[in-house]
């Protein structure tokens, strides 16, 4: 692989341009690998790359339906942050925080990473005892937040009206290291990087079946025909109810659509991430000038990638309350993604009933900001055959024990 | 949008007007049940890529709760009917089997 750079760049200028290579070959699948993973979305290719990285394990597959990151890691408004309630989501949550400052080096791939700083609104008094709590816990946990009052918030977001009529701000929890990256970047540069390590990134090949034996894995079935494998790791979001059902297993999770829109760009505006999630809006500025919202979820299984027309009306006219100026927006797209929502809103990384079959799953609205941190503890799950410390809190038996890590209280719906 | 007709209204209702009530027919273990059932209950569900049912309340209308037949991936409702019941009517399944044959839904086909 030929490393990008500055120098890379002046030499590419003066030959035309003619000099780069694919950022990753085109592979057609082999009989067999050690491991094959379903689903190269960002967590699945993250979970690849620290297979090989971390464990050197690199005879490995990654199999995509579609082309790769054009699943919820292609749609998503790219918030990251780690300001949590429970522990264990602290936990991950940071080390994924902490692995995206170091990422663009890491994968010698600018993913844009800009620690901008994210505020999370309180509009209501119950909001405002909520994220002083969180505040604490935070503290406990090493995770630097603050509770900030209006007029901070009005200092760091000169564009926000505190005195709305419904929901005025109350105040906000800061966390000055959280911020956004760029989402396409995140999957071509991990894809890049385990193509390097001689990993092949299967496109257009849809898993249509598992095959076991014995109560083992034995490999999947595909629109590109049969591939072997000795462990299979099923990082498919939305889709991870088709394929617990190939694998024989039930799942706590229900697949609903969550949408999102972006304005006509415009000069700088607002140069931090806003998140009101009493109104389920969430906004932040691209480089491009683009306003980037997102919204609230269905109310109903569904796997349109669509969303409601009504939840576009809901999110923009609650936004308008606290953000005047929108209104003289116009908004140039919408779209939407199929996230995989569990009862206690925290993710799912677990062995499963079927041998040697690991999954991923349950990131729901918010799980790109997590995408470093899980494939590290994916990786580790898969190699080690058991979940290291980072996943040992997120399996499966937690539903049936009753040690649910509740986030739902803490954010409600949040990205 | 969706669109569901209230059987006991008859009121065509979009989903505004509605209040999805998530899997239908679910059978409701209690504290003598074992671990494993009453964790399914609770926490397991159906999430097909096609046919599904659900509860439904017209919550803006009538107030009352219903079933609904629907398909995930094209929003087609198949029909909705009656709360009153543990598993969905025969006219229902065969409205189903004229547009997907070979559906099945946990036990039922
Ligand atoms: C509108 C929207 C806004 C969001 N905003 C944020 C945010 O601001 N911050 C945040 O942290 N998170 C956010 N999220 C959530 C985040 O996008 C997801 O949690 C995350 O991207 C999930 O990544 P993934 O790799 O697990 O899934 P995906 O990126 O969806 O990848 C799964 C892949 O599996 C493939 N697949 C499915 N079935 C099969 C099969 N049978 N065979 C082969 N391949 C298959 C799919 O094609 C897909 O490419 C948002 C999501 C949406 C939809
Ligand atoms: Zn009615």
């Amino acid at each position: 692989m030929k490393r990008y750079s500055t120098f890379a760049i002046a030499r590419e200028a003066l030959r035309h341009h003619t000099g780069w290579e694919r950022a990753w070959r085109k592979a057609t699948p082999k009989k067999k690998y050690d491991v094959v993973i379903v689903g190269a979305g960002g967590h699945g290719l993250a979970t690849a790359y620290y297979l090989g990285k971390n464990h050197g394990i690199r005879n490995v597959a990654i199999l995509e339906k579609g082309w790769l990151g054009g699943g919820n890691t292609g749609r998503n408004t790219t918030i990251i942050r780690s300001n949590y309630l429970q522990d264990p989501s602290a936990a991950i949550y940071e080390k994924a925080r902490s692995l995206y400052e170091t990422m663009s080096q890491d994968l010698n791939y600018n993913v844009m990473f800009s620690p901008r700083g994210l505020l999370m609104l309180a509009q209501t008094h119950h909001e405002v005892r909520g994220y002083e709590r969180t505040a604490h816990a935070n503290a406990l946990q090493g995770v630097d937040t603050q509770f900030i009052g209006p007029q901070k918030v009005k200092e760091l977001c000169p564009i926000i009206r505190l005195d709305g009529p419904r929901y005025p701000v109350l105040g906000a929890l800061y966390q000055a290291r959280g911020g956004t990256a760029r989402h396409d970047a995140v999957a071509w540069g991990y894809a890049r990087a385990c193509s390097d390590m001689g990993m092949d990134i299967i496109q257009q090949c849809e898993v249509t079946g598992v095959r076991s034996d014995g109560g083992k894995v034995r490999g999947v079935s595909t629109t590109l025909g049969e591939i072997d494998c000795d462990k299979l790791g099923i990082v498919v979001a939305g889709h991870s109810g088709v394929l617990a059902e190939m694998a024989g297993f039930r799942l706590p999770i229900e697949s609903v659509a969550l949408q999102a829109l972006v304005s006509e760009p415009i000069k700088p505006a607002m140069d931090v991430v806003i998140m009101a999630n009493t109104v389920h809006g969430y906004m932040s500025q691209s480089d491009k000038g683009e306003m980037v919202i997102g919204g609230g979820t269905d109310g109903y299984n569904n796997y349109t990638q669509r969303g409601s027309f009504q939840h576009i009306e809901e999110t923009v006219r609650s936004l308008i309350e606290t953000f005047p100026m929108l209104s003289r927006l116009k908004m140039l797209r919408q779209w939407g993604g199929i996230v995989d929502v569990t009862g206690d809103r925290s993710p799912i990384l677990s062995k499963t009933p079927l041998g040697n079959c690991f999954i991923n799953c349950g990131w729901g609205t918010g799980g790109f900001k997590a995408i470093p941190g899980s494939g590290w503890a994916t990786a580790e799950m898969i190699a080690q055959g058991e979940p290291g410390p980072l996943a040992a809190a997120f399996g499966l038996e937690r539903f049936r024990e009753g040690r649910f890590i509740d986030e739902s209280v803490a954010a409600g719906v949040a990205h | 949008m969706l669109i569901l007709t209230c059987p006991y209204c008859g009121v065509k209702a979009e989903e505004t007007e509605l209040h999805g009530g998530g899997e239908a027919h679910l059978t409701r273990f209690g504290p003598e049940s074992s671990d494993e059932a009453f964790e399914g209950y609770l926490f397991q569900r159906e999430n097909p890529k096609g046919v599904h049912f659900e509860r439904w309340r017209h919550a803006q209308g009538c107030g009352k709760w219903f079933h609904a037949a629907r398909c995930t991936v094209t929003l087609e409702v198949f029909g909705t009917y009656s709360a009153q019941t543990s598993e969905p009517p025969q006219n229902i399944r065969d409205a189903i089997s004229a547009k997907r044959p070979g559906w099945t839904w946990r036990s039922f086909a």
